[in-house]
């Protein structure tokens, strides 16, 4: 009776073994994966910092652009902080000049690591305005609290 | 100068209430320049803030005074284009957001030349027969496309009286990042509403009265005092088949 049972339970441990084993070895590439072995490599943005913090931009980038697409071409609201012009603005690249011209680009890089198509550019310039001085001029005021404090006490 | 006043105030009980009703009265003043500090009011004749939505108090509208304008004369229509980055028409198929038409009136032989674009209804055919509610009317009386959700069906090309829509058949590149635009998707005249939500008029009427036509008038027909609705309100204008009470934005003077 003993003898069966033993050899059972022998058995089972050298399948769990093996199991664990090639679970191991299957893990160690994903592992790698998640340290950043091939994760998109992004060019840093002009400023100093996005409007939001990275990990709502990842996650939610999307939902502020529709929002404020719908917001702006059907009710007029031009503001210009979850606006697809600020984005390209800050995000173009060095080399192209351009959000989504080559798969380094800002947009692309993610997109194309993520294979999620992205429909934007079919009408939206992937570059900024050649006259960026225009452009400048809105955000100014509502860059940073911290910059309205100086500028009120030079206008007393 | 308060040291006067707060004198004058105990001597009786006139100047007091003099002096307290121009307090409310300047009190008032500012609290309707800025409700609280740094959100400013703007009124419709200053353009308003970017984070205000446009609003049914403004309507839109444009008048055309053919006897100014130009035979033969397409500066509006090349302005309007450079501005929106519309190629310029070549083949039949080509979008095109203003074009010039001539007329002559069979009976009398009278010769018109004038500028035909969207006519900024205010019961736009073209929203009523959109299946996705891409074409839409802006609280301020400008029909737009919404292209996000246009199918480009064509439907609102159909119904469109004044031939004003195109559709855009070849993919595009290099657009203007003020006026997206793309391949599949309806268009026409926005009257520039990039460059009406920054208080300024549209291409086509900067370009008329830059070559010193000043056939064409913009501004808010809600307003009483703008010269638009002055105008109106003086000569005999007429609205593009106003058989279909559609109570066009653009006007037509001598037609």
């Amino acid at each position: 009776m003993a003898r069966p049972d033993n050899w059972l339970s022998m058995g089972r441990w050298l399948r769990l073994a093996a199991l664990f084993g090639a679970a191991a070895v299957l893990a160690v590439p994903s592992f790698e994966a998640a340290a950043g072995a091939d994760l998109p490599k992004l060019e840093r943005g002009k400023g100093e910092r996005c409007v939001e913090d990275t990990a709502t931009m990842r996650r939610h980038h999307m939902d502020f652009l529709k929002h404020q697409r719908d917001d702006t071409l059907r009710r007029g609201i031009r503001t210009t902080k979850h606006s697809l012009k600020g984005c390209v603005e800050c995000h173009a690249s060095e080399k192209t000049g351009s959000v989504a011209s080559t798969k380094d680009d800002f947009c692309m890089a993610c997109h194309t690591y993520a294979a999620v198509k992205v429909d934007c550019w079919a009408c939206h310039a992937t570059k900024p305005p050649a006259k960026p001085a225009q452009a400048a001029l809105p955000a100014g005021p509502a860059a940073s609290p911290m910059m309205s404090a100086p500028s009120a006490g030079a206008a007393k | 100068m308060s040291e006067s006043k707060q004198e004058h105030l105990t001597g009786s009980e006139q100047p007091e209430s003099a002096g307290r009703r121009a307090f409310l009265g300047t009190s008032a003043a500012v609290a309707g320049a800025s409700l609280v500090p740094g959100v400013i009011l703007y009124s419709a004749a200053q353009g308003r803030a970017p984070g205000e939505p446009a609003s049914s108090a403004v309507r839109w509208g444009m008048l055309i005074d053919t006897a100014k304008c130009g035979d033969g004369c397409s500066d509006c229509v090349t302005a309007c284009h450079d501005e929106n980055g519309v190629a310029h028409k070549t083949g039949p198929q080509d979008p095109q957001w203003i074009r010039k038409v001539d007329i002559r009136n069979l009976q009398t032989g009278a010769r018109h030349s004038l500028p035909m674009l969207c006519q900024h209804c205010e019961h736009p055919p073209c929203v009523d027969v959109c299946p996705t509610g891409a074409s839409m009317k802006r609280a301020d009386g400008i029909v737009l496309v919404d292209r996000h959700i246009c199918i480009g069906c064509r439907y609102c090309m159909m119904a469109c009286p004044y031939k004003a829509r195109s559709l855009v058949h070849e993919p595009l590149t290099d657009q203007n990042p003020e006026v997206p635009r793309g391949m599949g998707c309806v268009e026409s005249c926005t009257f520039c509403v990039q460059r009406v939500d920054r208080n300024e008029t549209p291409a086509c009427v900067e370009a008329c009265n830059a070559q010193g036509h000043n056939a064409m008038l913009f501004g808010n027909l809600n307003d009483p005092e703008s010269e638009i609705a002055r105008t109106v309100k003086t000569y005999a204008t007429t609205e593009v088949r106003a058989d279909l009470n559609l109570n066009t934005g653009v006007r037509y003077q001598g037609i």
